[in-house]
C-alpha cells in the first residue's frame, strides 16, 4: 500500500504546492469547528497586496459562504472565460453520525471492548471525513488565490477581508429548485449546442476529450469509492472477529488459549493495516479523483459557456442577416454580432488559456 | 519360503509379544520411529524425533553404525541398501537362497535359544543393525557367515537385505517380501488376538533386545524382514535394544512391528501398494504408535502420506490409519429432483481388517448422513462423540441441481466435499468408530443400501424432529442435580464455545462476503483505471494509471483466493467446530439420559419397596413374594442403570478429554495453515505495490 500512498501524496502535494506559490497571498484554513450541522472554518489570510487592509487577518466563514463565492463568480459575465474551481462538496456528516447512532442501538449485542472499539472507528472516520472537509475549502481558496484574474476578485476579497459574518442569504426551496431547473435547461441546452459546428479544432478535441475523461473518472471515482467502503467493512470484520477471538480464548482453558490470544491480536493488527488502507484509499485515491473530476466539470462548464457564447454568435450573424434583408436595424444588429463576436473569440482565447494551463 | 516357515514362530513370539503393556509399546514405536526416521535420514529425507534419542540411545548408536555401514555398503549396493549391501557384500559369494536359508536357520536357532543369541546377537545386531555384515570391518564376510548360522544377527542381515533394498529382495527374497508379509501378518492378526505374551515376552526380554536390534535394522531398511525377524525376534532377539525391545514385546509389540514393517516398506521399496498391505495387516489395533510409522512411510507415497507427516510433526496421537480423501463429485441424474451427487472417495489404510489397502467407493451424500444415523443410534446413547456430518442444505443443493456451471455452486459443491472428507477422517479416527462393522462397510462395500431416512421431511425425519422436540423439552424439564463439577464445568465451556464459534463463524462468513465485495469492487475499479489510463494524454500518468489497474488486477485475484481461503480453512474449519460441539453436547444429553434412567429405576424401586411394606402390613403373603421379586429385579436393574451411568460418564469423560486434546491440536494447525495462506497474501499484496512503485515515482 505504501506505494500507492506515496503515489497520491505526491500528486495531492503538487496540487497544493503549485496553488500556494504565489506569496503574496497566502490562504489557509487553520481550524474549524463543527456544530450542528454548521461547520465553521476560520480562513486565516496573508498577504502583501495593497488592496487588503492589513497584512494578515482571519475570518470565520461557513460552508454557504463557500458556495455563495463560487456562485457570484459564475455568475460574472467576466469570467465566463476562465475555469471556476469546483466549490468545495458539502460535509457530510450524516453517515459517521449515522453509524455511530446505529452502534449505540447495537451496543447491547456485543461485548464492550468490541463495542470501544468500533466507536474509536467511528470517531476515527468522522474526524477523517473532518479533516477532509477542511481540506478541500481549504484548496478552493488557494486555487482562486493564485488564479492571476480571480485572485483579484472584489468578492473574493470581501470574502477573505470581511471580519463579520458575511451572513450570506441562504439559498430558499424556490431557488434551490430554480438551480435545479437551470441545471436541467443547461443540460438540454447542452445538447442543442452540440449541434453548432465548431469552429475551432482545439476546442472540439477538448471538448471530446473532457467528455470522455469526465465520464472515465467518474466512473473510477464511484468505484474507488465502493473498494473503499469494502475495505472499511473489512476492516470492521476483523474488529468483530478480534473481539470474538478474545473473548474465546477467555473461555478457553486449553493450549489454545495461547493461541486464540495470538490470533486475536493478529486481527486486531489486521483491522489497524485494513482501516488505514481504507482511510488512505478514501483520501488519497477516491478524494484525488472526486476532485479532478469536480476540476473536469468546471472546464466542461467552461467549454459549454464558450458553446454558448458561439450559438449567440451564430444566431446574432443569422439576425445580421435577417436585418440587412429587411434593411431595418442594420445596426442594432450588427452592434450585437460584433458584441457576440468579441465575447466568443475572448471567451476562446482565455478558455484556451486555462485549458493549456490545466494540462501543463 | 524359509522364511514363511520362519513366520509361524515369528507369530508365536509375536503373540507372546502381544500381552506386553502398551507403554513398551511405545517405547517400542519410539524407538522404531526413530530407527526409521535415522534411517530415513540417511536415506531420504531426515525427520528425527525428539523420542528418539533418548530412548534409543543406544539405538542411534547403532544407528549411526548402519549409516556408516551404509556409507560402506553404499558402494556395495545402492544407498537404502545398505543393509543388504553390506549382506550381499558378505554374501555375495552365497546366492539369494543361501541366505534366506541361513536366516531360516537363525531363527530357529534363535528361536530355540535365545539367550545364546542375545549374548552374541548383541555385539553382532549391532554391528549388524548398522547394515551389519559387510559394514562392520570386524565380521563384515566370516562374521556374517557365522551369524547366519547361529545368530540371530544372522537373521536380521538376511532379513535387512530383503526389506531395504528391492534389489536385493529381489535377488534374495524375489517373492519372500509379499510371503513374508501374508504370513506373518495373518500370524501375527492371530497373535494380537491372543494375549498370552507376557510369558513369551519375559522369555523375548532377553531376546528382545535382540530383537530390538533386529528391528532396527528393520527399521533402517526393511519391513519384511521387521516381520521375519519378529517373528523370530519375539524370542531370540539380541539385548541391543533390550530396553526397547522389552517394551515392545510389552503389549503392542506386534502393532509396533508393523509400524516398523511398513515403514521399512516404505523406506526399501516405493510401492507403496505392498506397504499399503502391510501396514494394513498390522495396524489393526491402531495404535497410534503404528500410525506415525505409516506416517513416516507416507514421505514416499506422496499426498496422503504427505498429510501424515504433517500431522505427525504437530502430534502423533493425530496420526490416521486410515486416509481419506474424497474426490470429485460426479453429477447423476438429468433433471432436477432425481438428481444428486456421487462422492467418490478413496481410503488408503494400513489397517489389517480390511482387505484392500486402497478402496475407492463411491457414496451418495445421503449416505454420509446414514452412517451417522447408524453410528450415533449406535455409540451415542454410550457417550461417544459421534463426529456429525455436515448438514443437509436443501437451498444449496438444490442451487447446485438446477443451477449451471456457476462460481457459487462449485463453492458448494467444494465445501461440502471437504466437509465430508473431515467428517469421514473423523470417524476413522475414532479408535471405537473404526472398529464399527457399518464404517468398514461404507469405505469398503461396493454397493450400498440407500438411505432412506434421511430425506428431509420423509416420514422418518419428521418422527425424528418430533423427538428432537420432545429430547429439547425433557432437556428444560430434567434438572439434573451435577454430582460431577467436572462435567459442569465442561458443559458450560462447551456451550460457551459453541456460542462464541457460532458468533465467529458467522463473522467469517460476513468477512468472506466482503471480501468478495472487494474482489469484485476492486476488480471494477481496474476496469475503470484501464479505461481512464486509455482516456489521459499525459503518457506517464496514462503508464501509471494503467500500471495501477494492472495491480488492481491482481489484487483483486488475490482478494478473491483470500476470500475463498478464508472460506475453506477458516469457515468450514469452524463451521466443524460448532457440529463437533453439537456432538460433545449430544453426549452429555446422553449422560443425562443415563442418569434420568438410573433416578427413575431408584423411583421404582422405592415405589416397590412401598408396596412391599404396604403388603407386608397388609399380610398378603402371596403378593409378597411376587413383590420381592420386583424389588430384586429392579435393584438389579438400578444397579445396572448405575452402572451404565457410571460408564457412560467415564466414556464421555474419555472423549471429551481425547475431543480437546484433538480439537486443539487440529485447531492449532488448521489457523496455522490459515494464517500462512493469510501471510502468503499479504507478502503478495506487498509485492504488487512494491513492483508499482517505480512507475508511480515515474510521474513525478
Amino acid at each position: 500500500m505504501s506505494s500507492f500512498d506515496d503515489n497520491n501524496k505526491e500528486r495531492l502535494r503538487s496540487v497544493s504546492v503549485d496553488l500556494n506559490n504565489d506569496a503574496s497571498l497566502l490562504i489557509d484554513i487553520p481550524d474549524a469547528l463543527c456544530e450542528r450541522d454548521k461547520v465553521k472554518f476560520t480562513v486565516h489570510t496573508k498577504t502583501t497586496l495593497s488592496s487588503f487592509q492589513k497584512p494578515e487577518f482571519s475570518v470565520p466563514r461557513q460552508h454557504e459562504d463557500f458556495i455563495w463565492l463560487h456562485d457570484t463568480l459564475v455568475e460574472t459575465e467576466d469570467y465566463a472565460g476562465l475555469i471556476i474551481p469546483p466549490a468545495p462538496p458539502k460535509p457530510d456528516f450524516e453517515s459517521p453520525r449515522e453509524k455511530m447512532h446505529k452502534l449505540g442501538e447495537g451496543e447491547a449485542t456485543m461485548t464492550k471492548e468490541e463495542y470501544t472499539k468500533m466507536k474509536q472507528e467511528l470517531e476515527a472516520e468522522y474526524l477523517a471525513v473532518f479533516k477532509k472537509t477542511v481540506q478541500v475549502h481549504e484548496v478552493f481558496l488557494q486555487r482562486l488565490s493564485s488564479h492571476p484574474i480571480l485572485s483579484k476578485d472584489r468578492n473574493f476579497q470581501i470574502f477573505l477581508e470581511y471580519d463579520q459574518d458575511l451572513s450570506v442569504r441562504r439559498k430558499n426551496a424556490k431557488e434551490m429548485f430554480g438551480g435545479f431547473f437551470k441545471n436541467m435547461v443547461k443540460s438540454a441546452d447542452e445538447v442543442l449546442i452540440a449541434g453548432v459546428k465548431e469552429v475551432d479544432d482545439f476546442f472540439e478535441q477538448e471538448k471530446t476529450f473532457l467528455l470522455d475523461y469526465f465520464s472515465k473518472i467518474k466512473d473510477a471515482t464511484a468505484k474507488a469509492e465502493k473498494m473503499t467502503r469494502s475495505h472499511k467493512n473489512i476492516a470492521d470484520d476483523y474488529i468483530r472477529l478480534s473481539a470474538t477471538l478474545n473473548s474465546l480464548s477467555a473461555e478457553e482453558s486449553t493450549a489454545n488459549k495461547k493461541t486464540l490470544d495470538h490470533i486475536s491480536d493478529l486481527f486486531e493488527k489486521l483491522r489497524k493495516v485494513e482501516g488505514r488502507v481504507a482511510s488512505d484509499e478514501e483520501l488519497k485515491l477516491t478524494e484525488l479523483l472526486r476532485y479532478y473530476m469536480r476540476d473536469i466539470q468546471a472546464a466542461k462548464d467552461l467549454l459549454y459557456r464558450r458553446a454558448r457564447a458561439l450559438a449567440d454568435y451564430e444566431n446574432s450573424n443569422k439576425a445580421l442577416d435577417k436585418a440587412r434583408l429587411k434593411g431595418k436595424d442594420v445596426s442594432q444588429a450588427e452592434e450585437h454580432q460584433q458584441r457576440c463576436l468579441q465575447k466568443f473569440d475572448n471567451l476562446s482565447e482565455s478558455g484556451k488559456k486555462e485549458l493549456n494551463n490545466r494540462l501543463g | 519360503m524359509d522364511d514363511l516357515s520362519a513366520e509361524p514362530p515369528s507369530s508365536q513370539t509375536e503373540k507372546s509379544a502381544a500381552s506386553s503393556s502398551p507403554e513398551e509399546f511405545v517405547d517400542l514405536t519410539n524407538n522404531l520411529e526413530s530407527a526409521e526416521s535415522k534411517v530415513e535420514a540417511e536415506i531420504s529425507s531426515p525427520e528425527p524425533s525428539d523420542d528418539f534419542f533418548d530412548i534409543l540411545g543406544s539405538e542411534t548408536q547403532k544407528v549411526e553404525v548402519e549409516a556408516s555401514v551404509k556409507a560402506d555398503s553404499g558402494e556395495v549396493s545402492i544407498g537404502v541398501t545398505d543393509l543388504p549391501g553390506g549382506k550381499t557384500g558378505s554374501e555375495q559369494g552365497t546366492s539369494s537362497a543361501a541366505p534366506i536359508i541361513n536366516l531360516n536357520a537363525d531363527f530357529s536357532d534363535n528361536n530355540q535359544q535365545p539367550s545364546r543369541v542375545e549374548n552374541k546377537t548383541n555385539d553382532p545386531l549391532a554391528q549388524v543393525l548398522s547394515d551389519t555384515p559387510a559394514a562392520d570391518p570386524k565380521k563384515p564376510s566370516s562374521a556374517v557367515l557365522d551369524l547366519f548360522e547361529d545368530d540371530g544377527s544372522d537373521i536380521f542381515t538376511g532379513t535387512p537385505q530383503t526389506k531395504p533394498a528391492s534389489q536385493p529382495q529381489k535377488g534374495l527374497f524375489g517373492e519372500p517380501d509379499e510371503d513374508l508379509f501374508g504370513e506373518p501378518l495373518g500370524a501375527m492378526s492371530k497373535k494380537t488376538t491372543e494375549n498370552e505374551v507376557k510369558s513369551s515376552t519375559t522369555k523375548a526380554a532377553g531376546p528382545a533386545s535382540s530383537t530390538g536390534g533386529a528391528q532396527q535394522d528393520r527399521k533402517s531398511t526393511e519391513p519384511a524382514d521387521i516381520f521375519t525377524e519378529e517373528a523370530v525376534t519375539t524370542v531370540p532377539r539380541t539385548s541391543n535394544t533390550s530396553t526397547v525391545n522389552s517394551k515392545a514385546n510389552g503389549v503392542h509389540s506386534e502393532e509396533d512391528l508393523f509400524t516398523e514393517a511398513t515403514v521399512e516398506l516404505s523406506l526399501d521399496s516405493p510401492r507403496s501398494g505392498r506397504k499399503k498391505e502391510e501396514t494394513s495387516k498390522p495396524s489393526a489395533s491402531s495404535s497410534s504408535s503404528s500410525l506415525s510409522a505409516p506416517a513416516k512411510q507416507a514421505k514416499q507415497p506422496p499426498a496422503a502420506l504427505e498429510e501424515l507427516e504433517d500431522e505427525e510433526e504437530a502430534e502423533k496421537e493425530d496420526q490416521f490409519d486410515v486416509f481419506i480423501s474424497v474426490k470429485d463429485p460426479e453429477k447423476v441424474g438429468e433433471s432436477l429432483l432425481p438428481g444428486y451427487f456421487f462422492f467418490f472417495f478413496n481410503s488408503q489404510t494400513s489397517l489389517p481388517m480390511f482387505r484392500n489397502k486402497l478402496m475407492t467407493v463411491r457414496r451418495r451424500f445421503s449416505d454420509f448422513l446414514g452412517l451417522y444415523e447408524k453410528l450415533s443410534e449406535k455409540h451415542g446413547p454410550n457417550g461417544l462423540i459421534v463426529p456429525p456430518p455436515p448438514e443437509k442444505s436443501i437451498l444449496g443443493m438444490t442451487k447446485v441441481k438446477v443451477g449451471k456451471e456457476d462460481s457459487s455452486s462449485a463453492d458448494f459443491l467444494e465445501r461440502r466435499r471437504g466437509a465430508l472428507e473431515r467428517y469421514l477422517q473423523r470417524v476413522v479416527n475414532h479408535p471405537m468408530l473404526l472398529q464399527d462393522p457399518d464404517v468398514r462397510e461404507f469405505l469398503e462395500k461396493e454397493e450400498l443400501p440407500r438411505a432412506v431416512s434421511t430425506q428431509a421431511l420423509s416420514g422418518a425425519g419428521f418422527l425424528k424432529m418430533i423427538n428432537k422436540a420432545t429430547d429439547a423439552v425433557n432437556k428444560m424439564t430434567i434438572k439434573m442435580n451435577e454430582s460431577d463439577a467436572w462435567f459442569e464445568e465442561k458443559l458450560q465451556e462447551v456451550e460457551s464455545a459453541d456460542q462464541h464459534f457460532r458468533k465467529l463463524h458467522a463473522l467469517v462468513e460476513s468477512l468472506v462476503v466482503h471480501r468478495k465485495e472487494l474482489s469484485l469492487n476492486t476488480a471494477n475499479f481496474a476496469k475503470s483505471a484501464a479505461m481512464l489510463g486509455s482516456a489521459e494524454d499525459n503518457t506517464a500518468l496514462s503508464r501509471a494509471l494503467s500500471q495501477l489497474a494492472e495491480v488492481e488486477d491482481k489484487i483483486e485475484q488475490l482478494h478473491q483466493d483470500q476470500a475463498a481461503n478464508d472460506t475453506f480453512s477458516f469457515a468450514e474449519l469452524i463451521a466443524d467446530y460448532i457440529r463437533l460441539l453439537g456432538a460433545v453436547r449430544g453426549s452429555f444429553d446422553h449422560r443425562i439420559k443415563a442418569w434420568q434412567r438410573w433416578q427413575d429405576g431408584q423411583a421404582m424401586l422405592q415405589k416397590k419397596r412401598e408396596t412391599e411394606a404396604k403388603l407386608l402390613w397388609a399380610n398378603k403373603p402371596d403378593k409378597l413374594q411376587q413383590a420381592k421379586d420386583e424389588i430384586v429385579e429392579w435393584e438389579a436393574k438400578v444397579t445396572q442403570f448405575e452402572r451404565d451411568f457410571e460408564r457412560v460418564s467415564a466414556t464421555v469423560r474419555k472423549e471429551v478429554i481425547r475431543f480437546e486434546k484433538q480439537r486443539t491440536n487440529n485447531f492449532r494447525r488448521q489457523i496455522t495453515k490459515y494464517l500462512e495462506s493469510l501471510l502468503q497474501s499479504q507478502q503478495q499484496l506487498i509485492k504488487y505495490w512494491e513492483a508499482f512503485l517505480p512507475e508511480a515515482k515515474a510521474i513525478a
